[in-house]
């Protein structure tokens, strides 16, 4: 089971995650948060823990953890 | 029960943002270098020389030991410190501005006495927070604040390639690495990981530079930034090791 925290507030709405997902499974939503930027969503069972949304994430907005 | 776990190092947790525009790569510059250190167990045992300008916005991103000295003066300034602490892990973090055009004196005159500490540089291709301006690495070519047609060589002279400088040096490291996908992040993380495992052995000068995106400067989105990356950055400066010299 993936569990993904995402500190919306600290998004800058680069979208680096968006391209960087193998698995497509973040996406942008249209919604925006307080500073504007656009902020993205998780499609959490499609996740597989690869960690590359966490690696491009220049602001630290991204957790990740993953249970057998 | 395995679990895995991609959190950020506990010396960035809890705090406010690091202030970088949409899309910089400080970001995930630092955030690999304190996730080295944490892997290292140094955490508490190390301290970072950031140099004025984007690279001192992660000195307040950063709960432990850093210090700012003047512009361009972050290498001798670790210098100073690792002189009288060498037990401690010591670098500097500074851009390509401060690396090759105010401080460039210590960036050659360092590797000339082979001073042991680690050198790690974010090369963006310009001046970045002071808006924008041609720095030594801007590319012939680059639109910039301060050469709007473009730099040429006849006008500004050619970009400094540091892997070129320092081909005669003998110093412990040099490495090249970029932020602008997984692979290529991973392996700058292993080239930081080198550095300072060869600093912490008492090897000498470890330098490493990180080529990043600035896409505010740039006047491009966040992803149009990495594509400059990868079809125009790259092809002038390599990614790679270039120097690494066995133990004495």
């Amino acid at each position: 089971m993936v569990k993904i925290t995402y500190d919306a507030e600290r998004c800058k709405g680069c979208h680096y995650c968006v391209s960087a997902c193998p698995k497509k499974c973040v996406t942008p939503t249209g919604e925006f948060n307080a500073k504007g930027y656009e902020i993205v969503k998780f499609n959490e069972a499609d996740c597989i823990a690869c960690g590359s949304c966490y690696t491009m994430c220049p602001d630290y907005a991204i957790t990740i953890v993953k249970e057998d | 029960m395995a679990t895995k776990t991609f959190k950020i190092p506990e010396a960035l947790e809890g705090l406010g943002s690091h202030g970088c525009c949409q899309g910089c790569g400080h970001g995930i510059a630092a955030r690999i270098i304190y996730e080295v250190i944490e892997e290292m167990g140094l955490t508490k045992n190390c301290i970072a020389f950031h140099d004025l300008a984007c690279g001192s916005n992660m000195l307040y991103a950063q709960k432990y030991h850093g210090f700012s000295g003047a512009h361009g003066r972050a290498i001798p300034t670790a210098t100073g410190f690792k002189r009288t602490r060498p037990d401690m892990l010591v670098f500097s973090y500074a851009g390509d501005g401060a690396t090759y055009s105010i401080g460039m004196q210590h960036t050659v005159h360092t590797a000339m006495r082979d001073e042991n500490i680690t050198a790690i540089v974010i090369n963006n291709t310009n001046f970045g927070m002071t808006g924008g301006q041609m720095s030594p690495t801007s590319l012939i070519g680059q639109k910039t604040t301060s050469s709007p047609a473009g730099r040429t060589k006849e006008l500004n002279g050619n970009p400094v390639d540091v892997v070129k400088l320092y081909t005669d040096m003998d110093i412990a490291y040099l490495a090249r690495g970029a932020v602008d996908s997984v692979p290529n992040i991973n392996k700058t993380k292993n080239y930081i990981r080198k550095a300072f495992a060869k600093q912490m052995a008492g090897e000498g000068f470890s330098f490493v530079e990180i080529l990043a995106p600035c896409p505010t400067n740039w006047g491009m989105t966040p992803a149009q930034s990495l594509e400059r990356m990868q079809n125009e950055v790259f092809k002038k400066y390599e990614l790679g090791e270039f120097i690494e010299r066995s133990a004495k």
